[in-house]
């Protein structure tokens, strides 16, 4: 789009370490400075890192259950509805039969609760994503990563905080 | 500083150990994606050219008609239908290995689960195609979804065969979901490792993911949902396969223990589809060091429970026959050993009654070659099974002068040939193009170096 400035980089500081409990040391010390913005960067889910992170859960669940209850209820609303809309007696069974229908009502609670759990993993990523900061291809291999935003004010001190922790690299990120 | 480099965490049984690093993973895996060998090559060729011969069958049936697949009175589901069943079944144990043993917490899965989550995905892509060639005007199979149509007519949702079509298009949609989602972070491990066009293709695939903690955080609750709502369902969609039969009035086909019956059926012939790929496939893919013997062990005793669950209930069967008094329920369950497909009859009892008593023994169970040949009876078993509880129960119609065996011709087997090529040609496609080791689990599994001794938990 004619006009449009395109974002530059964030500035900030990033630094990689091969040891875990090392990272966990630098995440403790980074909040206890009070940094709450920074980003981990890691190759697989870690406990320890998301306890030291203290996460809250993720809302995802909320989506899945209202996915799952609009599936059920579309299934059962669907099948009640199209079945008195043209009403055919089939195998002695009234009209709006509900034990058949279960299986619909089942399925579709299964397939809306599973379509909403990705859509809103996906919602969640690109609301809370953060583009535009630094990022190593070692991070999705065997490194873990820390990002912490920050100008050039703020980066001597986050740099040794990061490096006392046992980073083995520490580089800064201009604007 | 010394490192303590991957200590074991407490409780894990040795056997699960992984003697490797995560960069060491990383590499194995994105290995297995390099130039394909010429053996891979005419397998992929192999499979094309039965997928080819399926096509030719069905474009034949389109132009002439279903008459050319034999069906005649009084069996008409026959071939295609029995083959429809296979490949749904082949589909159960992927997901059982993908998600009920997620759930479980079983860490033996690890190295197994994207092979056959794969596998479920392609198998039941290759059973939709069933009903649809089965249905003769196949360009009008969209009557079956509800859609508001001209005369606003609605499908028949007390019909058995209606469910199907929402279990089979739910199961497909899920499994494929449930695939994908677990395949961004490790296309994102290897969008980082390879240059040129593949990275350009990876970084696609990988929409963006770079493992940041809140990334993880909504993707770790997402996968143990996705998880949560596909145990449920494989158990169902067998299930609802079971009814389109147990819901009619045939003998043979209307009893009770036909879900259960079908549903350790199909995991029981998943598991046996799964040992027929794996054990090709690691070689193949040199990954001998992540697929062990203990894998395979593990996979052989999941074997021999459903084996042993579907031995008890064709001894069931049998006794609920007798103990019925139904004339009609005894004299087809004698005509199934005794009867004119007699040979079919056996096939399925050897074959997965019998044959999977072998997995008692543990010499048998880690002894790969014997493994292969097993599973292959057990595909074998597993067809003929279908086949015995599906045309053989129709062969002796209410009508006598109707009676008659399947007439099976070559559209059933060029049919049953293209799909055997079509399920291969897309396994085959992404066993070079995907990760078919899940990279970020197996490190999950591997702990990472630490500065200080004593790990986390």
């Amino acid at each position: 789009m004619a006009g449009r400035k395109r974002r530059g980089p964030a500035p900030g500081v990033l630094a990689s370490f091969i040891h875990v409990d090392a990272a966990v040391d630098a995440i403790r010390a980074l909040r206890a400075r009070g940094h709450r913005k920074f980003v981990v960067y890691s190759a697989a889910p870690s406990h320890e890192i998301e306890e030291v992170l203290d996460q809250s859960i993720s809302p995802v669940r909320l989506f899945t259950l209202i996915g799952g209850l609009t599936g059920c209820a579309a299934g059962f609303g669907m099948t009640i509805w199209m079945s008195l809309d043209w009403p055919t007696l089939v195998g002695g069974k009234t009209i709006a039969s509900i034990p058949p229908y279960v299986v619909i009502a089942f399925e579709l609670t299964i397939l809306l609760g599973a379509l909403s759990t990705v859509a809103a993993l996906m919602l969640f990523s690109a609301i809370q994503g953060r583009r535009g900061i630094a990022y190593d291809p070692r991070y999705s291999d065997d490194q873990i990563g820390i990002f912490v935003p920050g100008g050039a004010d703020q980066q001597g001190a986050v740099e040794q905080l990061l490096r006392s922790a046992g980073a083995v690299e520490v580089r800064r990120e201009a604007a | 500083m010394a490192a303590v480099a991957h200590p074991r965490p407490a409780g894990r049984k040795p056997e699960l150990e992984i003697n490797q690093t995560h960069a060491d993973v990383t590499r194995d895996v994105v290995a297995t994606l390099s130039q394909p060998s010429t053996g891979y090559l005419m397998l992929l060729a192999c499979a094309v050219a039965m997928f080819v011969a399926g096509l030719l069958t069905f474009l034949i049936l389109v132009k002439d008609g279903l008459g050319h697949a034999g069906y005649t009175p009084p069996v008409f589901w026959s071939v295609y239908i029995t083959t429809f069943v296979f490949w749904i079944g082949i589909g159960h144990a992927g997901t059982l290995i993908s998600a009920i043993l997620f759930l479980f917490r079983s860490p033996w899965r690890t190295a197994v689960y994207r092979s056959t989550e794969a596998m479920t995905v392609f198998a039941v892509m290759t059973a939709a195609l069933f009903p649809i060639i089965h249905i003769g005007r196949q360009w009008i199979f969209y009557w079956l979804l509800p859609y508001p149509n001209q005369r606003w007519l609605w499908p028949n949702f007390k019909s058995p065969l209606l469910w199907d079509v929402f279990a089979i298009s739910t199961y497909f949609t899920v499994s494929a979901t449930f695939l994908v989602v677990g395949l961004v972070p490790d296309v994102a491990a290897v969008r980082d490792k390879v240059t040129g066009w593949r990275r350009a293709v990876y970084t696609f695939a990988a929409v963006g993911w770079q493992g940041t903690d809140n990334q993880w955080r909504h993707y770790s609750r997402a996968y143990l949902y996705l998880a949560a709502l596909a145990t449920p369902l494989v158990l169902s969609v067998h299930s609802v396969v079971s009814w389109d039969f147990a819901s009619s009035i045939v003998p043979a086909w209307h009893g009770t223990i036909f879900a259960p019956y079908f549903v350790a059926g199909a995991i029981y012939s998943g598991l046996g589809m799964v040992i027929t790929l794996l054990i090709p496939l690691r070689k193949a893919l040199k990954l001998e060091h992540m697929i062990t013997d203990y894998h395979f062990d593990n996979l052989a005793k999941l074997t021999l429970l459903t084996g042993s669950i579907l031995f008890y209930s064709y001894s069931m069967e049998y006794f609920i026959a007798w103990y019925s008094g139904s004339l009609f329920e005894q004299t087809t369950f004698w005509r199934r050993p005794f009867g004119s497909m007699w040979w079919a009859g056996w096939t399925m009892i050897i074959c997965n009654a019998f044959v999977s008593q072998l997995l008692w023994f543990r010499k048998i169970r880690v002894n790969l070659a014997a493994l292969f040949v097993i599973s292959i009876f057990i595909n074998l078993g597993m067809w003929f099974e279908r086949f015995v509880i599906i045309a053989s129960s129709l062969t002796n119609d209410y009508i006598p002068w109707a009676w008659a065996n399947p007439n099976i011709t070559w559209a059933d087997w060029g049919i049953l040939l293209g799909s055997f090529g079509w399920f291969s040609m897309w396994f085959l496609l992404f066993a070079r193009s995907f990760p078919i080791v899940a990279i970020q689990e197996i490190k999950e599994m591997i702990p990472m170096p630490r500065r200080r001794a004593g790990g986390h938990h």
